[in-house]
């Protein structure tokens, strides 16, 4: 039983979000029990991988999961829900007559997945009559019997449930008594336990983990109806429990604490609620050009949308049409040499090995060991993210690594791997960048966005404006979103600030495909000018 | 074994329901078979079929509650699930806001199953797909497209002497039609309740005919337009509006529902006078379970927006306590009355505007406004006296649906579409000033 969910969440007001969830709902003293033995996966793993290639598969992979899942839920001084779930089960993917075949199985036992192997290679043979080209896969080398695990201090399965209530009613306290109307704290624990074999003589076994604690804080007028809101600065992370130590080391004091390796829930919280008071009365913003000064913990998302997802292989080649979209970003372009995806400021890069980061694994979900690459090299565009079986569509030997599957019952794909935004080479701080803005907004937090289906036009908003004239910060603006074009915005880019600022952001719920699957992945940078970038001023009045 | 008959199902729940010992408890059960195929690049990539039947047991002592799941129902597993959910439930933290469990509910009938859906084979999905690919490569455009078939059975009983059993199908199939020039989009959508009133193929003729009259747009300045909004493109304005129809955050003062001083805007007029909308489960273009998700509590007809005025707002039973005001249950469907019209009617009747076959990626900019932003996309035309004149190039909108539904000047047919995980009724609108804040280059 691998039922998916959705869990609704109504009371963050109508950010209404969706999550999804899969899985028994079972009780917390599971989620710090010990998975599958080692040697029984790799048993099965062998009964799966023995199965397909005496039917006839050229090759095959298996992958045997244990997905652990804890969501904790509260407002204000309430714990509204608390859901752990664990699911258990194997999916084995083959190659046969050149076309995939893909089935999964939660009856582990030799019967059960020799039964989903010959499912899986009946399916491969039935489809490979649709199948146009056959499916040619980049070589990789066996890696023998090897282990991962995301370096964590404090894992956050082993955390007792009550010490997480304490943390977020803490969190919740402090914001209410800053003032806050309302408060809608979360926390979102995951652990994947991922055991991987294939024909080629990998034997991989993994061990994931990320967390993520936002929250929504409302500030309400009553005497004039208006209200705003502030969400936490908090990013997801592939850490443990640790992250959420908020060490002193870790903050950077700018208009509001900014976070690096550790994040301060309470405080933030207590921030979040002023500043959303600060909203209510805060200039509108004049709509006209402006150089933007982002900061990481808004970058992000700018990156994730504009350079991620038009970088993606499938997108380019017209796979994911009918859902997520295509790319501005064709091939030809890339195969010009020329194109300038940004300014000579820009560099991105893409990886799976960051450290803290949502996407780092040792090897990816069809055995690749991670690495990670250029996209971008002094603003022009080199190279996509790809997997072992569309490589070769760009006259590569190697996978970037980048196959990823939500669930054993999920069958894998090209998903993103980290992108990130290189930190500038010389010496520049925030301050530095400030002093030379005549005009401009300086952007903290993510906020709404949204681009088209070719990931040409785009418009984000954020969390805390401030505005800049004659390089200082004046003061406090609102109703800003930024209006732009992918290509003239990264060609716009005229300052990156050095490494010493360089920090994470990432998506925890990004999704893709049909039936939709969900994956998680960073982005980092260094605070980034963008000059004359159009601002609209986004109030509106009901009659 | 994942559909079972109303029988088998309450024998299923009876027996559960016995093991309790916990003051409270509730079960549901849900089975479904899930059939899909994809196809991209004029080629299928992946189909599959999925099995699923689960148990979810409720035990509440007091205010504090636990959730286990099962999906085996022997004796020995009925027990032990129920005394999962009891020993969660007594580890769990106290939810003030925990209602008590209801008793014995009206439901109504609902007809939402049909046999052509329950029937449906691996190739007759094979069979629809290539329908959709063979029409492309005809046209030489590409296409790329989904569909998706399930029939389900819900199955709800609590300790208080509630019961339900409640059997459906649905298929929904999307279609992206591309020129391969790639100057041309198009996008058609098939929502229906039987597979026997689906036609992959004349639904992919729609998508291949605004693929190929899109092409070689031209730019348009962006501004204030008059615009006939097709049912895809008020769907997504729309459903985020009414995920805002809630009372209890209206009541705290942080929607575009709440009303200034206090309280909320239910009795105002809010919209033009020909704005209607409700939710009946025994729909018969859109019917759905006749019961809420969370405690199974009865659906029928619920007025939300009659002539312009707003009447209704979600009210859980928590709210309704606190606030003192009268219970309205989330729904499982949505109609917006309509007109007479066909999209045709309506363009031969306009002087001047944009028709709009879809949007996509809209997103919150403002909730105190319902500011939404967005794109067009697959089809967006330019209209001159009452004539497509030519294809024009995608634009991303600023716009609150609550104004669009202010500057109505005509009303379409409705038809059914999917919108956010229910199906709903939906016309197209002819709207005055509406707002597009800039061009985007996306085909």
């Amino acid at each position: 039983m691998d039922r998916r969910k959705f869990l609704q969440l109504s009371g963050a007001g109508l950010g209404v979000s969706m999550l999804p969830l899969s899985g028994n709902l079972v009780a917390e003293s599971k989620l710090t029990q010990s998975g599958i033995d080692l040697s029984v996966k790799k048993e099965f793993a062998d009964v799966a991988l023995n199965t397909a290639t005496k039917l006839g598969a050229t090759y095959a992979d298996v992958r045997i999961g244990r997905y652990l899942n804890q969501y904790v839920i509260t407002r204000e001084m309430k714990v509204q829900d608390v859901v752990n779930t664990e699911s258990i089960g194997m999916g084995i993917r083959v190659i046969a007559n050149g076309t995939w075949g893909f089935a999964a199985t939660n009856d582990l036992t030799a019967d059960g997945v020799a039964r989903a192997t010959r499912q899986a290679v009946a399916t491969a043979k039935a489809n490979s009559k649709y199948q146009q080209e056959p499916v040619q896969l980049a070589p990789v080398k066996g890696h023998g019997e090897v282990s991962w695990q995301t370096p964590i201090q404090k894992n956050a399965m082993q955390i007792p449930l009550a010490d997480k209530v304490d943390l977020l009613m803490d969190v919740n306290k402090s914001a209410m008594d800053a003032g806050a109307s309302y408060i809608n704290s979360m926390l979102y624990l995951v652990n994947e336990q991922k055991y991987f074999a294939s024909t080629d003589g990998s034997y991989i076994d993994q061990d994931v983990h990320r967390l993520w604690a936002p929250f929504s804080v409302t500030a309400v007028d009553k005497k004039t109806g208006g209200f705003r809101t502030r969400q936490g600065l908090s990013q997801p992370v592939g850490r443990g429990f640790e992250y959420l130590d908020g060490r002193a080391e870790d903050k950077i004091q700018a208009q509001t604490v900014l976070y690096r390796d550790s994040y301060d829930m309470a405080e933030d919280a207590r921030l979040a609620a002023q500043q959303a008071k600060e909203k209510l009365t805060a200039k509108s913003v004049k709509p006209g050009k402006y150089d933007l000064v982002l900061d990481p913990s808004h970058l992000w998302l700018t990156i994730h949308e504009s350079v991620g997802h038009p970088l993606e292989l499938d997108r380019v080649l017209g796979y994911e049409a009918n859902f997520a979209g295509t790319s501005f970003a064709t091939i030809d372009k890339w195969r010009s040499g020329k194109f300038q995806y940004g300014s000579d400021k820009v560099n991105l890069f893409a990886d799976k090995v960051q450290p803290g980061s949502l996407g780092a694994v040792g090897y990816d979900d069809e055995g690749v060991k991670t690495r990670n690459w250029d996209l971008v090299k002094d603003g022009v565009l080199v190279n996509y993210q790809a997997t072992r079986d569309q490589v070769h569509m760009l006259g590569q030997k190697k996978s970037h690594g980048c196959c990823y599957a939500d669930s054993w019952s999920s069958v894998q794909f090209q998903r993103m791997s980290n992108v990130s935004l290189l930190p500038g080479k010389e010496e520049l701080s925030v301050d530095d960048m400030i002093k030379d803005v005549e005009k401009g907004i300086y952007i903290v937090g993510a906020g709404s966005f949204s681009i088209d289906q070719q990931r040409y036009n785009f418009q984000f908003g954020g969390q805390l404006f401030y505005e800049i004239e004659d390089g200082k910060i004046t003061g406090m603006v609102e109703d800003v979103a930024y209006q732009s074009n992918t290509q003239e915005f990264w060609n716009a880019c005229s300052q990156v600030c050095d490494k010493d600022d360089y920090r994470l952001g990432g998506s925890f719920f990004d999704g893709k495909g049909q039936p939709m699957q969900t994956s998680a992945v960073s982005h980092g940078s260094s605070t980034a000018r963008f000059d004359g970038i159009n601002v609209i001023n986004t109030k509106r009045k009901l009659g | 074994m994942a559909i079972l008959s109303r029988s088998e199902a309450k024998r299923i729940l009876d027996k559960v329901l016995k093991y309790s010992r916990a003051d409270e408890a509730s079960a549901q059960l849900a089975g479904s078979e899930t059939g899909n195929i994809r196809y991209a690049r004029n080629s299928v990539s992946t189909s599959g079929i999925v099995n699923d039947i689960e148990l979810a047991v409720e035990a509440r002592f007091g205010k504090k509650s636990g959730v286990a799941t099962i999906n085996e129902f022997s004796d020995a597993s009925l027990e032990k699930v129920m005394r999962r959910a009891e020993e969660l439930a007594k580890l769990s933290p106290e939810n003030p806001e925990a209602m008590p469990m209801l008793g014995p509910q009206k439901y109504v009938s609902v007809d939402g199953f049909a046999k052509s859906t329950a029937d449906i084979t691996p190739d007759q999905r094979a069979k629809a797909a290539a329908d959709s690919i063979i029409a492309a490569k005809e046209k030489k455009v590409v296409a790329a497209g989904y569909l998706e078939d399930q029939r389900s059975f819900a199955a709800v009983a609590t300790s208080k002497g509630l019961f339900g059993y409640h059997a459906s199908t649905s298929a929904n199939f999307t279609v992206t039609m591309r020129t391969e020039n790639g100057l041309g989009s198009g996008w058609a959508e098939s929502d229906v309740t039987d597979f026997g009133a689906m036609n992959t193929g004349s639904t992919s003729s729609v998508a291949i005919d605004k693929a190929v009259l899109s092409q070689e747009a031209h730019a348009l300045e962006p501004g204030k337009y008059t615009v006939i909004l097709e049912p895809n493109a008020v769907s997504g304005l729309v459903g985020y509006m009414m995920s805002g129809f809630d009372a209890r955050s209206a009541d705290e003062g942080r929607s575009f529902m709440s009303k200034k001083g206090g309280g909320n805007r239910t009795g105002e007029k809010m919209f033009d006078k020909r704005v209607n909308f409700y939710s009946d489960p025994t729909s018969l273009d859109v019917p759905a379970q006749p019961w809420t998700d969370d405690d199974f509590m009865q659906l029928g007809r619920i007025e939300w927006v009659k002539n312009g005025v707003v009447k209704n707002l979600a009210r859980s039973r928590y709210w309704a306590e606190q606030s003192k005001g009268e219970v309205v249950p989330e729904p499982n469907n949505l109609i917006m009355v309509g007109g007479d019209k066909s999209t045709e009617e309506l363009i031969k009747n306009t002087r001047r505007g944009i028709l709009v076959s879809r949007t996509w990626y809209i997103r919150m900019v403002d909730p105190q406004s319902m500011l939404l932003t967005g794109l067009t996309r697959d089809g967006t035309f330019y209209i001159e006296n009452g004539k497509i004149k030519y294809p024009v190039k995608n634009f991303r909108f600023n716009e609150s649906p609550v104004i669009m539904l202010n500057n109505i000047e005509d009303m379409g047919v409705p038809q059914r579409v999917g919108m956010w995980g229910i199906s709903a009724m939906i016309p197209a609108l002819k709207v005055r000033d509406f707002t597009f804040s800039s061009l985007s280059d996306a085909v």
